[in-house]
């Protein structure tokens, strides 16, 4: 069907965005017999936001199975989440979250998606997540199949640029799509539309002006039209706006959707300086999770937000290769020349660095090693090996957001919450927009999906009875 | 390194960022065996390329195929390189160029001149006999005498088979040059098992794509048909061969002996296989081909189709004064398909069977704990 004969239909159920949330819902919504629109605001190629950079779900499960080594209880799967937001989070929904992924791998599995045999490799998630077999994209396009088979209508470059509430009752959306606008009605409406890391001048707003100079690792779209729009009309707002997923990535990537190939995780290999050459945090403090988690910020807190992480010819080959080569120079000088830094100023802190690390340790980057320096400051207190043999090497590095935790409150039905205290009659939210109620903060690998997926499913559901009671 | 062609380069470049995401590597054997290297030269992309079925998976499940940026598209480019290893391998050196021009017309055009030679010898011969109806053991060699038959066909045979093996000799070099491994029974009887089920034209289990992102498993079906076609051809000349010289049986043979029916399970094969293949790559996303060689593609299909085709109308009508006609036009294509098999298509089977071998080496020793 002509998507803008669609537009012009009176719908069951109006899902708005694209992603795994929205698809998830869509499949639940007319598995129940609704009528259900989808709205993507993205091309066809582009469909699907970031769950298209995604690669694998965290779920509770008792014993192992085809795709996961061992059992992940929902107390550890809890616990778990617990560390990484620091306590923010909304303990009913999370333990609700938790409870139902343990059946989501059944579910999406006959939603057509499928998973790749346990792996051993890189990222030791073996046992607790499992990966989508060819990615995040492999995935969608199981899920639009299934979608377009069910007989799920989907709308391409479509869109909701304004919405007509009343009160807690969705009643229209206006939606921009080729050239014009149109009005769509429904009986429910589910917002799955994402964050609004994309959207830099709303970043703006809590991180002043070094925002210019974050690199977005996923969707344009996410600019947060949606979740403006229902803020703006009275529904209860959730998390931490400040609060965003921050990793370092290379400098050179590009402003949107360089996806996984940008992110670099030498940082232990080496040191970090800032653009005057002065290291200003501990390179060897914490393993994998915790470091890829904290040096988007870190890198955000330094002039005009780039870093370089520097490292020499002995660890060029230890960690995963990435997209763009590392520069390289014979000398600490020419390198230092290479990155616009005082080389003088450059040289004189690897000195000291090197200068200052406690001979005899025994390096190993898989354990807190007791290579360490001593009486620097910033200490490097693991992994610390001198920078000395020459060819030197460096990556740029700038704050690469992945997404924001500021959205929608919502229930254990995945139905919006009003600011005056009500509930909202026939408006449900699923994935990054509702995220924030079960992750305030920090992240873990594969929990992303887990919301989208749950609450995705949940508000299909809940929005299929609400339209079939309207 | 060597100097790289423009695919070569391209195909570096892929390797590169394929191997700083991996989300592919559980859809064939070419991302694993990426893996297991962090630099590539042109042994090891021209092993990459021949080990990678087109199933077209990986460009469909990619987050940055075309029109991103980044531009990953492997199927093309590994098309390219795999196609430009026929040409470089080819023996001997001076026909390498036949691989670009190897054409529909090419082949055509050796064909239909060798039935068109044995057409005016068959019918200068005797035109009594040529356009007469023969029947009862031996009816073919009435138009033909027997030894010639079989100077000319084993000639032909034997020197593809020697193109054949020197080609395959060339790339088996350049693959193990970096770092040769033991070849063993188990990792032969692995790719042929892998080779045998088409294991990578699977898309990593739901088939492969091939018009857009929906699988579909039709050209494992067609290839399926054309290769296993194929085999039962061989196996009924074969066996006509032993025939003629243990038993001293000769062709033709009733339609319920052994090499009749292999060769008419096998034309049947050989017709519908080659077609849908064909009709596949029609309908093939143009973004994954290798626009510049479809040629070459097209020539194969269409002798192995033509070449079955032909023999099933002899089948048919060999009690009939057009017996003599149909079997000239047969043996020309099979002729013309000798001729052309170290120089066209056919070597992608020689060549994919020697990067499956290959593969199961290195996976081995992955798994020995290297």
């Amino acid at each position: 069907m002509a998507a803008s004969s669609a537009l012009g239909r009176h719908w069951d159920v109006l899902v708005v965005g694209g992603g795994n949330a929205a698809l998830c819902a869509a499949i639940a919504a007319r598995r129940q017999g609704a009528s259900v629109l989808v709205l993507e605001a993205a091309s066809r190629f582009y469909r699907g936001g970031n769950t298209r950079h995604t690669r694998n779900m965290r779920c509770a499960h008792d014993s192992a199975t085809d795709t996961l080594t061992g059992p992940y209880s929902e107390e550890e799967f809890f616990d778990d989440l617990l560390r990484v937001t620091q306590g923010h989070t909304d303990e009913d929904l999370a333990r609700f979250m938790i409870a139902r992924s343990k059946d989501m791998l059944t579910w999406i599995t006959e939603q057509g998606v499928r998973f790749q045999p346990s792996l051993g490799g890189t990222l030791s998630l073996g046992r607790t997540n499992s990966f989508f077999l060819g990615g995040g994209r492999a995935m969608l396009n199981a899920l639009y199949l299934t979608a377009e088979r069910l007989g799920v209508e989907v709308s391409y470059d479509s869109e909701v640029v304004g919405l007509t509430l009343e009160g807690g009752t969705f009643r229209s959306a206006r939606v921009r799509h080729a050239g014009g606008t149109a009005e769509v009605t429904a009986r429910a409406l589910v917002a799955a539309a994402g964050g609004f890391e994309a959207n830099i001048e709303w970043l703006k707003e809590y991180w002043g002006p070094p925002a210019e100079n974050f690199l977005i690792r996923g969707t344009p779209n996410n600019r947060g039209t949606m979740l403006r729009m229902l803020l703006d009309q009275g529904v209860k707002e959730v998390g931490d706006p400040t609060q965003c997923h921050a990793v370092a990535i290379d400098a050179r990537a590009p402003k949107f959707d360089g996806g996984i190939i940008t992110r670099l995780d030498c940082v232990v290999f080496g040191i970090v300086v800032n653009n005057k050459a002065e290291r200003f945090y501990d390179e060897g403090e914490d393993f994998w999770p915790k470091r890829y988690a904290i040096w988007g910020r870190l890198v955000a807190q330094q002039p005009d937000q780039i870093a370089y992480i520097v490292f020499d010819a002995k660890s060029l080959t230890s960690f995963m290769p990435s997209l763009y080569p590392p520069i390289s120079a014979p000398t600490l000088e020419e390198l230092a020349g290479k990155l616009n830094l005082d080389p003088a100023k450059f040289a004189a802190t690897v000195k000291g660095f090197n200068g200052a690390i406690v001979p005899g340790g025994s390096f190993d980057h898989t354990v807190l090693d007791d290579c360490r320096t001593e009486g620097l400051t910033p200490p490097k207190t693991h992994w610390a090996r001198p920078v000395d043999t020459a060819p030197f090497y460096a990556y740029p590095v700038r704050p690469g957001i992945t997404f924001t935790y500021l959205g929608v409150r919502v229930n254990e039905e995945a139905r919006m919450q009003m600011a005056d205290g009500t509930k909202a009659k026939n408006m449900f939210a699923a994935g990054e927009i509702m995220a924030g109620n079960v992750l305030g903060r920090g992240y873990a690998a594969g929990i992303g999906m887990t919301i989208g997926s749950v609450f995705g499913r949940c508000a299909g559901t809940s929005a299929a009875a609400a339209a079939a009671r309207a | 390194m060597t100097a790289h062609s423009t695919a070569l380069q391209e195909a570096e470049r892929l390797m590169t960022v394929c191997n700083s995401c991996r989300y592919c590597e559980g859809l064939c054997a070419v991302f694993p065996a990426m893996e297991m290297r962090r630099s590539f030269a042109a042994g090891d992309l021209n092993y990459l390329a021949n080990l990678c079925h087109s199933c077209g998976a990986c460009y469909y499940d990619c987050q940055f195929s075309p029109p991103h940026e980044f531009n990953v598209n492997v199927p093309r480019t590994l098309a390219e390189v795999r196609n430009d290893t026929y040409a470089t391998y080819a023996w001997p050196r001076p026909l390498a160029g036949l691989f670009r021009r190897n054409g529909l017309s090419v082949a055509l055009f050796a064909a239909l001149s060798v039935a068109g030679f044995l057409f005016g010898f068959m019918a200068l011969n005797d035109p009594a006999v040529m356009f007469g109806t023969q029947v009862g053991q031996g009816a073919f060699f009435r138009l033909m005498p027997h030894g010639a038959m079989v100077g000319l066909f084993g000639a032909a045979f034997l020197y593809a088979i020697l193109a054949l093996f020197m080609g395959l000799r060339a790339f088996w070099r350049d693959m193990e040059a970096r770092n040769p491994l033991p070849t063993d029974a188990p990792s032969l009887w692995q790719a042929m098992k892998d080779a045998g089920r088409l294991r990578y034209l699977d898309g990593g289990g739901v088939g492969c794509m091939n018009a857009d992102e929906k699988p579909t498993d039709n050209r494992r079906i067609y290839h399926h048909l054309t290769f296993y076609g194929f085999a039962l051809c061989f196996a009924a000349t074969s066996v006509a061969t032993l025939y003629a010289y243990l038993l001293d049986r000769h062709s033709p043979y009733p339609w319920w002996d052994l090499p009749v029916v292999l060769g008419t399970l096998g034309g049947i094969g050989l017709v519908i296989g080659p077609a849908g293949l064909f009709l596949a790559k029609k309908a093939r996303d143009p973004m994954m081909m290798d626009e510049t060689r479809k040629g070459m593609d097209a020539a194969f299909l269409a002798m192995l189709f033509l070449t079955a085709l032909t023999g099933l109308l002899l089948l048919v009508a060999r009690a009939t004064p057009a017996m003599g006609t149909l079997l000239a036009i047969h043996l020309g294509f099979v002729f013309g398909f000798f001729l052309t098999m170290p120089y066209g298509k056919f070597v992608h089977g020689l060549y994919r069977y020697a990067a499956l071998v290959r593969y199961a080496k290195e996976r081995h020793r992955e798994l020995a704990g290297h």
